[in-house]
């Protein structure tokens, strides 16, 4: 198959495009999940984390 | 490379500069982003997370390593996609971020740190981080040097020295955190540059099966001491086995192959990446998992792009350096001998007039020549001369030569030994192979992967030094501050000193060593601190503790790699290791994670069992539970100014 014909490197040709496959695939389909409301403490985390990158300018 | 090249470069590394710049002034970083209440594109979040992934380690280090073992190498690239990105971004992602912003941790010790409750567990963390990770940082660099000496005709350390400053011109003003724009732009510059690597040259070599097949059949070209350790042809995976206690070494080590490609390469980078102090981080500056569910299908496309064509590219390079190459050239000498010294492992250098017989006897013919354009005063190339050359002699210079070798032997001249250094295949096959436009292209696309990458990587070794170590004893951020900058500037110097100490074919080691270690060292841990309330802050020390320990006896005692090139176990004990005879000699060549790892996890397991469990109360808050009031957390050591030092 494409020239390969050692079944595990195949497989692994194979899976590393298939792996890309699912990757694209649960994107798609979980494209809307997972929407969480900001808390106080993640803002408070952000402001912190920006004023770090300030300080090490 | 021409003027134009180098105003491109310029050019590229202002409009870098540029984009950083403006992006601290116009809420461009991530946590700016969800400040203002919007949401990182995700495609930004995504190629911002894959351009921190992959550096010039992976695309020159691994690809070469895949250029002398072959496409086996594309397992990593399937844990590359289904680990780094799949497991990371779906199951590991959000808790992490949840967990992070409730106990207010910025860095992966303090994560740990405060998960456990532990000031120890905290400081362990940021000594590992700090005393190992240049050794990456020298891969990443090392990485780029290489591209540098083969694209401008210019001497390793002076590579190395061009390298560095370039990236110091980076890392120390204001690169030092990722800007999501600047990483991103740096991503896409990425992805482009190895989308035209693949097609141009899968089309050089007449389409994808007709190039696999090509190369399936050079099988016969393979040199005889990777034959010797089971290499069984570039499209094959190595001969897999496991040798008995006591048999001969020349047999013993036909399964040596298989094994250092597994054990190291793909299982030592493929699950290192999910302990990755820099890229663990990531994962806290976006807003929801959401975010993160929306990041995955550009994540997984741009790693096949960028370490999937890198491990096919590697090995094809083989087909096209024995079939395609054709170098135009001025020769100046046909026969230029070089002597590779009494054991044949010295590096390279000319024989001279009045040379020894014996060293007459061993030099190795070269051919010397020059490109079009190159002055008179610069150093010559140098290629190795078999009979399978072929010249052709053209009016006023215009020669030209058919090498005909593999990409491993394309790579011995005056700079190496006659075993070649892996970390020049793919520089010089992109100089060789692709038109000169694509190598401006490809420096770009290297100095954009190792720019982002090692402005993490220097983050994480100053603040692993300065907040995570010192900040936990000096409770004044003008004296931590002072110290992370410190640190940056120490694993700067450390990383090139380093670079310039370590030999030739180090790229993929070093970094397979540092993503094993952090592997062995965090991931129970980490896995422990996301999953499993119980575990106390004894039993994740004791883990961090065992994996490492494990790790750092194997790489200096047992390991035949490592422990061969430390030479502290032949100082101590006069013995190159300290395996036992008793022993299979295949544990020689397993990477030290395949111990290490199981030894801390099972440690985590058994300590975690046996230990007083975590005081449920503080487990509950770090589960997003409110703070006990019985219960005093660890302060929030901090660089900033204008934030609280304890909560």
């Amino acid at each position: 198959m494409l020239g390969i014909h050692d079944k595990w490197v195949f497989l692994a040709y194979s899976l590393s495009i298939l792996s890309t496959v699912v990757c694209v695939v649960y994107g798609v389909f979980s494209w809307n999940k997972g929407d969480e409301p900001v808390k106080q403490e993640d803002v408070q985390w952000m402001k912190e984390e920006v004023e770090e990158v300030e300080d090490a300018l | 490379m021409n003027l134009l090249t180098i105003v491109i470069v310029i050019g590229y590394l202002l409009a870098t500069a540029y984009l950083g710049f403006r992006g601290y002034k116009q809420t461009k970083t991530a946590a700016d982003y969800m400040l203002a209440g919007r949401k990182a594109h995700p495609t930004i979040m995504a190629l911002s997370y894959g351009a921190t992934f992959i550096s010039t380690s992976a695309i020159v280090g691994f690809g070469g390593a895949a250029a002398n073992f072959g496409m086996g190498l594309l397992w990593l690239t399937v844990l590359n996609i289904f680990v780094g990105i799949f497991i990371a971004f779906v199951f590991l992602g959000g808790p992490t971020r949840r967990m992070g912003h409730h106990i207010d941790a910025h860095t992966f010790p303090e994560f740990l740190g405060k998960r456990f409750n532990s000031r120890l567990v905290h400081v362990s963390c940021g000594l590992i981080i700090f005393l190992f990770m240049p050794l990456y940082a020298m891969a990443v660099i090392k990485g780029g040097a290489e591209f540098i000496s083969t694209a401008f005709n210019v001497t390793p350390d002076v590579a190395l020295l061009i390298f560095a400053l370039i990236v110091a011109a980076y890392v120390i003003p204001g690169g030092l955190k990722g800007v999501m724009l600047t990483d991103a732009l740096q991503g896409g510059i990425m992805l482009v540059g190895m989308i035209v690597l693949v097609v141009t040259t899968y089309a050089m070599l007449g389409g994808v099966t007709e190039a696999h097949l090509t190369l399936a059949g050079m099988t016969e070209r393979v040199p005889a001491p990777l034959t010797a350790m089971g290499h069984q042809g570039w499209t094959s995976m190595p001969k897999f086995g496991w040798a008995a206690p006591g048999m001969a070494p020349a047999e013993a080590s036909q399964y040596n192959l298989w094994w250092i490609l597994v054990s190291t390469i793909v299982m030592g980078v493929g699950i290192g990446v999910l302990a990755q102090p820099q890229l663990i981080v990531r994962f806290m500056t976006v807003k929801s998992q959401q975010s993160l569910n929306r990041a995955v299908p550009v994540g997984g496309i741009f790693i096949l792009f960028m370490t999937g064509v890198a491990f096919v590219i590697g090995p094809l390079s083989n087909a096209y350096f024995h079939q395609k190459e054709v170098i135009e050239c001025r020769i100046l000498d046909e026969a230029v001998l070089m002597d590779p010294g009494a054991d044949g492992k010295a590096k390279l250098s000319i024989l001279e007039d009045g040379a020894s017989e014996e060293a007459k006897a061993r030099a190795k013919r070269f051919v010397a020549y020059r490109l079009p354009g190159e002055k008179d005063d610069q150093v010559p190339h140098y290629v190795l001369f078999t009979p399978a050359m072929k010249i052709e002699r053209g009016a006023e210079g215009a020669d030209k030569m058919r090498p005909g070798l593999i990409a491993i032997a394309r790579s011995v001249d005056n700079e190496t030994t006659m075993q070649g250094n892996v970390d020049r295949i793919i520089p010089n096959f992109v100089n060789s192979a692709m038109p000169k436009w694509f190598g401006v292209v490809f420096l770009l696309t290297l100095l954009s992967a190792a720019m982002s990458t090692l402005s993490s990587q220097f983050h994480t070794i100053g603040t692993a030094i300065g907040r995570d170590v010192v900040g936990q004893f000096v409770n004044k951020p003008e004296h931590t501050l002072f110290i992370t900058r410190l640190g940056v500037g120490a694993g700067l110097i450390i990383a090139i000193v380093l670079g310039k100490m370590v030999g030739d074919n180090i790229i993929a080691l070093a970094t397979a060593v540092f993503f094993g270690l952090c592997a062995s060292s965090f991931l129970p841990v980490f896995l422990a601190a996301l999953f499993w309330r119980r575990m106390s802050r004894n039993a994740a020390m004791a883990s961090i503790l065992a994996g490492f320990c494990t790790s750092a006896f194997w790489l200096v005692f047992i390991n035949a790699k490592t422990a061969g090139g430390l030479s502290i176990c032949k100082w101590l004990f006069g013995t190159p290791t300290l395996l036992p005879a008793s022993m299979s000699p295949t544990w020689a060549v397993v990477d030290p994670l395949f111990v290490a790892l199981p030894v801390a996890a099972v440690v985590a397991v058994i300590a975690g069992l046996l230990t007083k469990p975590m005081d449920p109360a503080y487990a509950d808050y770090c589960f997003g539970g409110e703070l006990p009031g019985t219960i005093k957390p660890l302060a929030t050591s901090t660089t900033n100014s204008g934030t609280p030092v304890t909560k």
